[in-house]
């Protein structure tokens, strides 16, 4: 079938394929200058929001030009609050994500690759954890144990996080367990470790780069609304979540400000990893786009499906 | 005759779906000599590549080689042996050459890196022995300038280049046995001539055993001393090759050889054999040819046929052979 988009050039490496695509070229810049400020902002700054400068005088002080986001009501700099938030939120996140890819994609290439009884059981143990919804289960969890420590967030995020794509580096690994050097590498003699390793794994990476990018997004979002229950990451701890629900009682006194920050600083954040997410899989899955020309439409709806559910 | 390097007897390899028991390899027993290049023949769906892979025990569920089969390699049962040990054969002992040269080579590694990944997991040694036993073995598949292919990637290479990267791989460990399975189907006629001429150079240089898969009668008249001819599960017809081609017994071997192209010969069109290989799940009573045999008569749809011996190294499993006047009498009325 035709269609308008040109196939991905495969002489380009993926970054310059990024930067020609114009809203991942927006989200890239977007998510380099968080990162920047993440790291390089509290440190310019001087301070990671926690100090109380004046308890009486700049208590709650609108935006100037010494505070641009304003104080709140304990008189802690904003900016600096929301710079410090920057780093928790993002690592917070990136950790999180970097847990559940290698639980989800150690699980799934296991089960594809072994087949029979096996991943008959580990699927049905996935469809079982698939049943649970997360944020109930993390609410059940996290008001048992509280306050939670961010290393413990962090995992718990990480370990309900992973099944919708486990499913997703299973189906892939079914389909590259039948390539021909994967059966030449087991008819010579290699471990199977080995083979999921050197060839299998990177078959299975474009789906897991595409859901780990949408998942960082989600899972800001998540520790956010889960901050905003009052269950994630507490103040003094400086999450955008924390800062958020912080100031919630403030707003109807008139003090916009204190939620207006973080909460930009959120949707930005999870609009860009969204638009880059999409961004790759356009560019890495041309199946998604061109569905009947290289693929069974079947594989592309379903990962297709996957990916919503995850993402 | 001394011991063979390898003695299957009774293999049997069933496949457990939804439709049935489909018995894709269904008692199969034969012996291959140290040094003897065998040639295994059949159409597609007679069961020739699952023997193949059953002999490296590389059947996967639903699929099992049923107990009671017996693979004899080194002075032991290959189908009881456990994984650990299966897999040290495997690559080492006992290796095999796919079909698809395109496909059998890793896309995203060099050539010199998948050879010595070969190297690498049954000899252990450094990265650096490895890589010099790739380049070697490159080199003495016949590719020129090895120390500098063994950086490029398969896409790289031509087919036939690719096929001699899947050959070194096969017999970088010098294996007792190799496995080919259709190595030249993918190829050009030219570099089918070159491929073949260089498994029989590496043969005789190493004294490697060969178990040659093909449905191209003409690579196996080339290649091979000895031919098993395979159809529906099981072998139909074994003999010397020479024998084969003047004699050969079984109908349905007879039907290969006549769908085969002769230089010289003035034909419109190609024989055929009528039909197709039923499904291995329900192969047809008596004889398993019986529905498609020129010569079958009531005895062939009742009666399975055991192998007859018809003459030195020479069986076939054809009634034919307890009543030989009847092909007589079916040609005397085909010419009528």
């Amino acid at each position: 079938m035709n269609s308008a988009r040109p196939l991905p050039d495969s002489s380009k490496t993926l970054f310059q394929r990024l930067r020609a695509h114009r809203s991942a070229r927006w989200a890239l810049v977007v998510i380099a200058l968080l990162v920047v400020a993440a790291i390089f902002g509290p440190m310019i700054m001087g301070s990671t929001g926690i100090e109380q400068l004046d308890i009486v005088g700049l208590k709650s002080a609108p935006p100037s030009w010494k505070y641009p986001f304003g104080t709140d009501q304990f008189s802690r700099n904003l900016l600096a609050r929301v710079l410090a938030g920057a780093r928790v939120s993002l690592a917070v996140a990136t950790l999180a994500v970097l847990t559940s890819v290698t639980i989800g994609t150690g699980f799934g290439l296991v089960s594809g690759y072994v087949g029979g009884r096996a991943d008959a059981a580990m699927m049905r143990l996935l469809d079982a954890f698939l049943s649970i919804p997360r944020v109930l289960l993390l609410i059940a969890v996290l008001s048992l144990w509280s306050p939670v420590r961010l290393p413990g967030l962090i995992l718990l995020l990480g370990v309900t996080g992973w099944f919708g794509l486990s499913r997703l580096v299973r189906a892939e690994t079914i389909a590259a367990r039948r390539l021909d050097y994967v059966e030449a590498a087991r008819a010579l003699g290699v471990p199977d470790w080995r083979i999921m390793w050197r060839h299998l794994l990177p078959n299975v990476a474009t789906p897991v780069i595409v859901s780990a990018t949408l998942a960082v997004g989600n899972v800001i979002a998540l520790e956010a609304g889960l901050a905003y229950l009052g269950i994630g990451a507490r103040d003094p701890t400086p999450s955008w979540g924390a800062i958020f629900q912080n100031a919630i009682p403030y707003v109807a006194a008139g003090s916009w400000w204190m939620l207006l920050f973080p909460g930009l600083a959120i949707v930005i954040t999870v609009l860009a990893f969204n638009v880059l997410g999409d961004a790759l899989r356009d560019i890495l899955d041309p199946r998604q786009l061109h569905g009947s020309t290289s693929a069974p439409p079947s594989v592309s709806i379903l990962s297709g499906m996957e990916t919503l559910k995850n993402g | 005759m001394a011991e063979p390097l390898l003695r299957v007897r009774d293999l049997r390899t069933y496949f457990y779906t939804e439709n049935g028991v489909a018995r894709a390899v269904d008692g199969v027993s034969f012996d291959i000599g140290a040094g003897e290049t065998v040639g295994l023949v059949g159409e597609s769906g007679c069961g020739k590549s699952v023997t193949a892979l059953s002999l490296l025990r590389l059947i996967r569920p639903p699929g099992r080689i049923e107990s009671g089969s017996e693979i004899q390699f080194d002075s032991k049962n290959l189908v009881t042996v456990d994984e650990g040990f299966m897999r040290s054969v495997r690559g080492a002992r006992i290796s095999m050459v796919f079909q698809e040269p395109m496909t059998a080579l890793n896309p995203v590694f060099t050539i010199g890196d998948q050879i010595a990944e070969v190297v690498r997991v049954h000899h252990g040694g450094s990265k650096r022995e490895a890589w010099d036993r790739a380049v070697q073995m490159l080199e003495t598949v016949g590719i020129a300038s090895p120390a500098q292919r063994a950086h490029e990637y398969p896409h790289q290479l031509s087919g036939g280049m690719r096929q001699r990267v899947v050959i070194a791989m096969a017999l970088v460990m010098n294996p007792a046995l190799v496995i080919a399975d259709e190595p030249t189907t993918a190829l050009d006629v030219t570099i089918q001539a070159q491929i073949l001429e260089l498994l029989r150079e590496l043969q005789q240089k190493f004294g490697t055993s060969i178990l040659l898969i093909t449905h191209d009668l003409g690579v196996v008249a080339e290649s091979a001393s000895r031919v098993i001819v395979m159809y529906g599960g099981e072998i139909v017809e074994e003999a010397p090759v020479v024998e084969l081609f003047a004699t050969a017994h079984h109908p349905y071997t007879e039907g290969l050889l006549n769908a085969m192209p002769h230089v010289g010969q003035q034909r419109d069109r190609l024989a055929t054999i009528p039909g197709s290989v039923p499904p291995p799940t329900a192969w047809p009573q008596g004889c398993r040819f019986h529905d498609r045999c020129s010569y079958a008569w009531d005895r062939c749809a009742t009666e399975h046929p055991p192998l007859y011996q018809i003459g030195v190294g020479h069986v076939s499993r054809c009634h034919l052979a307890e009543e030989p006047e009847r092909r007589v009498a079916v040609a005397e009325r085909r010419s009528a």
